[in-house]
C-alpha cells in the first residue's frame, strides 16, 4: 500500500509560505503564463510585428501626409484662393496679379501675398544625384514666406536668394551664406541658377518635396518653361493668392465675400487647401485602410489564438468549475493573460519600432508624432481584449458538468 | 450509530428529447453516512453518472430533493451551489483531473487557496498526505511527468485536502492497469475511513466494489439492488474476477 512508502528526506521537506499571496485569479493566470512562456511569447511577438507594421503605417501616413501638406498647414494665412474651375489644382491654377490687388482692397483682408509652386533639382557636388525640390514663389515680407529659423527672411523681390527648408539643409549640408544651384529646364535647356542661401526655415515640404523659396520675380524668372519666350515678367501669373484676415473677422463669410468680389476666383481654409493637395486624401485614405485591415488582422490572430487555447482547456476549465473554482475568477485569469500578452506584444513592438526607426535615412518619409503614436498603441492595445471576447464566451458557457463528460 | 451525511429522498431526473421524456436518474433514493464507503455500479446508461452529478450538485433534480449536510442542494442558486461544492465536496475526475501547468503540491494547495485555507500548516498537511500516497518525491513534478495512477492518487489528495463531508469519484480508475487499480481504490477506501468522511465512487469495474461498504447497482435509472455486507459484497465483486 502506498502509505506504507517511506520516502527519504520527505520528512523533512520545507517550503516557505509567502506572507502575501497573490489572488487566485492572478496565481492561475501567471501559472498558465509561466509553464507555456514559449507559445504566449510567440504570440507576443506576433503581436509586436503587428503593432511595427501598425506604427510603420501610421508613421508613413504622417511622413508622406506632411510631405503632401507641410508647407500649406503651417502657412501663414487664413484663406488660400485659386482660380475657379480648377477643382482646387494649385498646378491649374492661374491667378493674375490685378487680382492680387483687387484681392488687397476688400475690407477686412489684412495682408496678400502671391504663390507660385513649380519643381527644381539642386546641384550636388561630387557627382551626387541631384535633390529635386518644390520651387515655391513667395513675396517678401507678405503671407506665404516662412519664417527663417537661421539666417534672415528674404528681402528683394528680384534677388537672388532663398530660403531653404530643414529638409534640404539636412540632406544637402546647404548653410546660410552658402550657394545653391538650381537647374530647371527652360524650353529644351537645362539651365542653371546660382542662388546665396538667407535663411532655413522648420520643415514646409510640399508635394512630397523639400521647398526652397524664392522671391517671387525671382520665381518667375527661373521655374521650369516649356518655351522661354514665355518669360515675361510684366504678365505675372501665380497659381495662388495667401489670404491673411483681421482677427475680427469671421473666416467663412470672407470667402464668401472674396468669392463675390473677385471674379473668377474659389476662396478656402488650409485644412481644404492642402486636402486637396494632388494624391493626398487618395494616399491617406489608402494608409488609413491598411492600418484598419492591419489592426483587423491583429484581432482575428489573437482571436484565433486565444480561442484555440481555450478550446484547448475546455475539460479543464470545466473541472476547475467543478470543485468550485468561481466564474469570475476563470474570466479574470483569462483577461489577466490577454492583457499581459497583448501589453508585451505592443510594448516590444513599440520599442522595436523606435530602435528600427533610428536607423532610417532621413529620405525616408517616416514621422512619429505624439498623437499618432499615442492613437496606434491604444488601438493596438484593444486589438487583444477585443480577440478574446469569442474566447471569454466560450469559457463563460463551459459547464462544469463537462468535467463528468454529461455536458450538452 | 453514524449519522448519514448525505441523503437523498426519491429523486428523479428527466430529459425532454424532441418529443419523448427519458428518465435518466427515476426515484433513487440512498444515504451515506460519514466513514462509509459506497459504490455506485452500473452498466453504461444505468444512470449512474447523472445521479453522482446530482450529488455534487452539478444536476438540479427534476424530482425529489438531495440533502448534504443539512441542506437541500436542489434549492440552492448557482453560486450558492459552486461554494458549497469547493468547501464540502471533493472530487476526482475519470480524466482532466488535474491542472497541467500546476506541479503536484500545487494541484493539492489548488483546493487550500480556492477555499482561502492554505498556510504553513495546510501546506504541511498537502505534503504529508502526498507522502502517504507515495508521491514525496514527486511534489514539484508536473502532472504531465506522472503515470495515471500516480495523477489519480495527486487527485485524490486534491479531493481530501480541505476536509470535505463527502467525496466523490467517477470512475477513478478507469485509465489504470488491474493492480494500480487496486492500490488506488484501496488507498481511497483507507483514507475516507480514516478520516470519516463519506465517500461515493462510480465504477463500472466491479472489481473495485470489494473495498467498499455497500454497493448500489442501477439499471435503467432505477435501484436494481443494494448490497451490504463483507460478505456478500466479495462475493459480488469475486465474481466478477
Amino acid at each position: 500500500m502506498f502509505a506504507d512508502r517511506a520516502l527519504p528526506g520527505v520528512a523533512n521537506t520545507s517550503l516557505p509560505l509567502k506572507k502575501i499571496q497573490p489572488p487566485l485569479f492572478v496565481y492561475l493566470a501567471f501559472k498558465e503564463l509561466w509553464r507555456y512562456k514559449g507559445r504566449y511569447f510567440l504570440i507576443g511577438l506576433v503581436i509586436a510585428l503587428i503593432t511595427t507594421l501598425v506604427l510603420f503605417i501610421a508613421g508613413l501616413a504622417e511622413g508622406l501626409g506632411a510631405g503632401n501638406k507641410e508647407y500649406l498647414e503651417k502657412l501663414n494665412a487664413d484663406l488660400i484662393l485659386y482660380q475657379s474651375g480648377v477643382d482646387l489644382s494649385i498646378p491649374s491654377s492661374r491667378l493674375s496679379h490685378t487680382l492680387l490687388n483687387d484681392v488687397r482692397r476688400i475690407e477686412g483682408v489684412q495682408a496678400v501675398g502671391s504663390l507660385g509652386f513649380s519643381n527644381a533639382s539642386i546641384i550636388l557636388p561630387d557627382g551626387e544625384e541631384p535633390l529635386d525640390v518644390s520651387l515655391i514663389g513667395v513675396e517678401p515680407g507678405k503671407p506665404g514666406e516662412p519664417p527663417a529659423f537661421q539666417g534672415q527672411s528674404l528681402t528683394g523681390r528680384r534677388d537672388k536668394t532663398a530660403t531653404i527648408d530643414r529638409n534640404v539643409a539636412v540632406r544637402t549640408n546647404l548653410q546660410v551664406g552658402d550657394t545653391l544651384t538650381l537647374k530647371t529646364i527652360q524650353g529644351a535647356e537645362e539651365e542653371f541658377y546660382s542662388l546665396t542661401v538667407s535663411g532655413i526655415t522648420d520643415g514646409r515640404q510640399y508635394s512630397i518635396q523639400p521647398s526652397v523659396f524664392v522671391p517671387q520675380l525671382t520665381w518667375n524668372q527661373i521655374k521650369p518653361k516649356a518655351n522661354v519666350e514665355d518669360d515675361d515678367s510684366s504678365a505675372l501669373l501665380y497659381n495662388n493668392i495667401a489670404v491673411q484676415l483681421d482677427p475680427s473677422v469671421d473666416q467663412a463669410a470672407m470667402a464668401q465675400l472674396i468669392e463675390s468680389r473677385v471674379r473668377d476666383v474659389v476662396a478656402v481654409d488650409r485644412k481644404t487647401a492642402y486636402e486637396n493637395t494632388p494624391g493626398y486624401s487618395a494616399q491617406q485614405s489608402t494608409l488609413n485602410t491598411q492600418r484598419i485591415f492591419t489592426l483587423l488582422i491583429g484581432v482575428l490572430v489573437v482571436g484565433g489564438f486565444f480561442q484555440i487555447q481555450t478550446l484547448q482547456k475546455v475539460a479543464q476549465t470545466g473541472m476547475l468549475k467543478a470543485i468550485g473554482v468561481p466564474n469570475f475568477t476563470i474570466i479574470l485569469a483569462f483577461i489577466i493573460q490577454i492583457i499581459g500578452i497583448t501589453v508585451l506584444g505592443v510594448s516590444l513592438g513599440s520599442v522595436g519600432t523606435l530602435l528600427l526607426s533610428l536607423s532610417f535615412p532621413v529620405t525616408i518619409p517616416i514621422v512619429f508624432t505624439q498623437q499618432s503614436v499615442v492613437t496606434a498603441v491604444a488601438s493596438l492595445l484593444i486589438i487583444g481584449p477585443l480577440g478574446g471576447l469569442v474566447s471569454l464566451r466560450i469559457l463563460l458557457n463551459v459547464e462544469p458538468l463537462t468535467a463528468l463528460g454529461l455536458a450538452s | 450509530m453514524m449519522s448519514n451525511v448525505l441523503e437523498t429522498c426519491v429523486v428523479s431526473k428527466t430529459y425532454k428529447v424532441d418529443s419523448n421524456i427519458i428518465k435518466a436518474v427515476d426515484e433513487v433514493s440512498l444515504s451515506v453516512a460519514a466513514g462509509e464507503f459506497l459504490a455506485l455500479v452500473g452498466p453504461s446508461g444505468s444512470g449512474k453518472t447523472t445521479m453522482l452529478a446530482m450529488l455534487a450538485g452539478l444536476l438540479t433534480p427534476s424530482d425529489g430533493h438531495i440533502m448534504l449536510d443539512g441542506q437541500n442542494l436542489g434549492r440552492m442558486k448557482e453560486a450558492q451551489r459552486s461554494k458549497f461544492r469547493r468547501k464540502k465536496i471533493g472530487f476526482t475526475f475519470q480524466a482532466s483531473n488535474l491542472v497541467p501547468y500546476l506541479s503536484v503540491l500545487e494541484n493539492v494547495e489548488l483546493m487550500l487557496k480556492v477555499n482561502n485555507m492554505l498556510d504553513r500548516h495546510s501546506r504541511k498537511k498537502a505534503i504529508e498526505l502526498l507522502t502517504q500516497l507515495g508521491l514525496g518525491d514527486r511534489l514539484n513534478n508536473l502532472p504531465s511527468q506522472l503515470s495515471g495512477g500516480q495523477q489519480q492518487r495527486v487527485a485524490i489528495a486534491r479531493a481530501l485536502i480541505h476536509n470535505p463531508d463527502i467525496v466523490l469519484a467517477d470512475e477513478p480508475t478507469a485509465s489504470l492497469d488491474t493492480e494500480r487499480a487496486y492500490q488506488v481504490v484501496e488507498t481511497f477506501a483507507g483514507l475516507i475511513r480514516h478520516q470519516k468522511l463519506a465517500g461515493i465512487m462510480v465504477t463500472h469495474d466491479l472489481r473495485m466494489t470489494r473495498y467498499v461498504d455497500k454497493i448500489i447497482q442501477m439499471r435503467d435509472g432505477k435501484i436494481n439492488q443494494i448490497i451490504t455486507g463483507s460478505r456478500a459484497i466479495n462475493e459480488f465483486a469475486g465474481a466478477m474476477n
